[in-house]
């Protein structure tokens, strides 16, 4: 395998309503992404799309084809990748391992949503089919009930009070508005504090409005190419230097482990081992904050935090900027948004930003960051990570 | 290869109350609800048996925002039970006051009912799910 890297990376706004649609919306992140790998359309050797609900939310099925052909790369192979909230991650890994074996040099990954298209109803029952649709759906699963079952299950696991839990969630929204507010493509670019976490109305028990990251619309790209080509092309190539990937069943068959999401653990290890590094060499973070609780067991799973502990992490600060391992300075999932199939590559937009020292200017720059680590979890099992690396 | 219990004849018979598992002969563990496979190790021969609808709460939560067409049914308890035999299994907590769905319920130990989701537009039919309720009284 040869090494390989992330060079150009492109972004739309995420936002409530937008008056784009999935295929324009990733084919403006798609041309920034090419444009800024000094490239022309005509270079692209495939296109690895992530798209969840675009046959609900706009009647379009297949966006990767009517994207390559709107972006001028006619008719290269272009496949879509289906792994809920992962999909675009999970297309990354997938062209990371066609430019590693040395079949592609050079392609495009993605992803798009337009997931407020829906209205919060539809969008609440599209996004319940990525859980069990036989044997769970039935009793009513909703995505945040599936996070707030598993932070009732954490308060009693570990022996946390809930009152203390609930704070120590409260804490990890209020972080990642804080950020999120200097994020130009951020959804919500305004701070909120621990007390209007603690007032929002109930969701689904223990999560309330705050916990929980909003519907979203938005696209990111990014272009991979092996290394040679990278460094002929860009002044700072990101290098992708582990991967993993893992699955899971539905949520009750996961109950040896629950709270934790085994397949996160099988996942980075895959991630670690290839790169040869742990979770202390890691400078910064974008894992899967879907929901508050979401971020707590993460940072516990990739090995920042003992069982239990997680939470601590935010309560001391060390998921700052200046902490230990600076998570999610993008604003996360909570506060920049998370349209579904983008939200992978936005997570590698934002490590590529930071490992390239290019945040400064927007007051979000971990100094001096070398190695970054991508989080994300489809439904309710699928996990994928990346490690990304310069020189 | 057919599965040993499929999705039809372990739906039909928890419309009866019936909760059905498999037992594997290989490891005499338990999988419920069914898979092709054991839970525990994979193998695929498997015994139909009867659970017996008994175990413990190990989670809940409480929905105040549910999915198109079943607004009605909010606010709703979804719990995750530790049957007897070990697995655990997914279903909603009825004969509780909706005030006092908090964290005590945890341990509280439930039987089997069930109840019809009739379905919708994207579930290819009805789905009996578990209906658990308090299996002493006295304890609401
Ligand atoms: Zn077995």
């Amino acid at each position: 395998m040869r090494k390989v890297a992330v060079l150009g990376a492109g972004h739309t706004k995420f936002m409530f309503d937008s008056p784009k649609t999935e295929i324009e919306m990733l084919a403006e992140a798609s041309m920034d992404a090419i444009q800024e790998s000094n490239l022309k359309s005509k270079d692209i050797q495939a296109i690895f799309c992530g798209n969840v609900l675009g046959d609900f939310s706009e009647g379009q099925g297949m966006v990767q084809s009517y994207l390559a052909d709107d972006i001028g790369c006619f008719n290269v192979p272009a496949s879509k990748f289906e792994g809920a909230c992962a999909s675009a991650t999970m297309a990354i890994r997938d062209a990371f391992m066609w430019v590693a074996s040395g079949f592609y040099d050079i392609v495009l990954a993605g992803g798009t949503e337009k997931a407020t298209a829906m209205g919060t109803s539809l969008a609440t029952r599209t996004f319940a089919m990525f859980g069990d649709s036989r044997y769970e759906y039935p009793a009513g699963f909703t995505f945040p009930g599936v996070f707030g079952m598993l932070a009732h299950l954490y308060s009693d696991q570990y022996k946390v009070p809930l009152k203390k839990l609930k704070e120590q969630m409260a804490l990890v929204s209020v972080q990642s508005h804080y950020y999120g507010k200097d994020n130009p493509n951020a959804q919500f670019r305004k701070e909120i504090t621990v007390e209007q976490v603690l007032k929002g109305f109930m969701v689904t028990s223990p999560l309330q409005l705050l916990d929980c990251c909003p519907f979203s619309d938005g696209a990111a790209a990014i272009v991979i190419a092996s290394e040679d080509i990278a460094k002929k092309l860009v002044s700072k190539p990101v290098y992708i230097a582990g991967v993993g990937q893992a699955s899971a069943g539905k949520i009750s068959s996961q109950y040896k482990y629950l709270p934790r999401i085994r397949s996160r653990e099988i996942s980075v290890k895959q991630a670690y081992d290839m790169a040869g590094l742990g979770p202390k060499d890691i400078d910064v973070c974008e894992l899967h904050d879907c929901f508050s609780i979401a971020s707590i067991i993460a940072a516990e799973g990739l090995g920042f935090a003992e069982l239990g502990k997680g939470g601590e992490l935010w309560e001391k600060g060390e998921t700052k900027i200046g902490g230990k391992i600076p998570i999610n300075i993008s604003g996360g999932l909570k506060s920049k948004g998370h349209p579904i199939g983008a939200t992978g590559a936005s997570q590698v937009y934002e490590i590529a930003h930071q490992l390239r020292g290019e945040l400064k200017d927007q007051g979000r720059q971990v100094e001096g960051a070398k190695v970054g680590l991508v989080d994300t979890l489809g439904g309710d099992g699928t996990i994928i990570n990346l490690i990304l690396k310069v020189d | 290869m057919e599965y040993t219990l499929d999705f039809k004849t372990y739906n039909d018979a928890l419309k009866k109350n019936k909760l059905l598992g498999l037992k594997c002969n290989s490891c005499q563990k338990y999988t419920c609800p069914p898979k092709m496979t054991c839970q525990e190790c994979a193998d695929k021969n498997l015994d139909i048996v009867e659970m017996s609808g008994k175990g413990e709460i190990r989670t809940f939560t409480q929905t105040f925002v549910a999915p198109q067409g079943r607004e009605c049914e909010a606010p709703y308890t979804i719990v995750l039970v530790e049957l007897e035999e070990g697995p655990w299994i997914a279903g909603n907590l009825i004969d509780i006051d909706p005030g006092k769905v908090n964290m005590d319920l945890i341990g509280k130990k439930v039987k089997l009912g069930h109840k019809v989701f009739p379905g919708d537009q994207y579930s290819a039919g009805a789905a009996a799910r578990p209906l658990f309720s308090f299996l002493s009284e006295g304890v609401k």
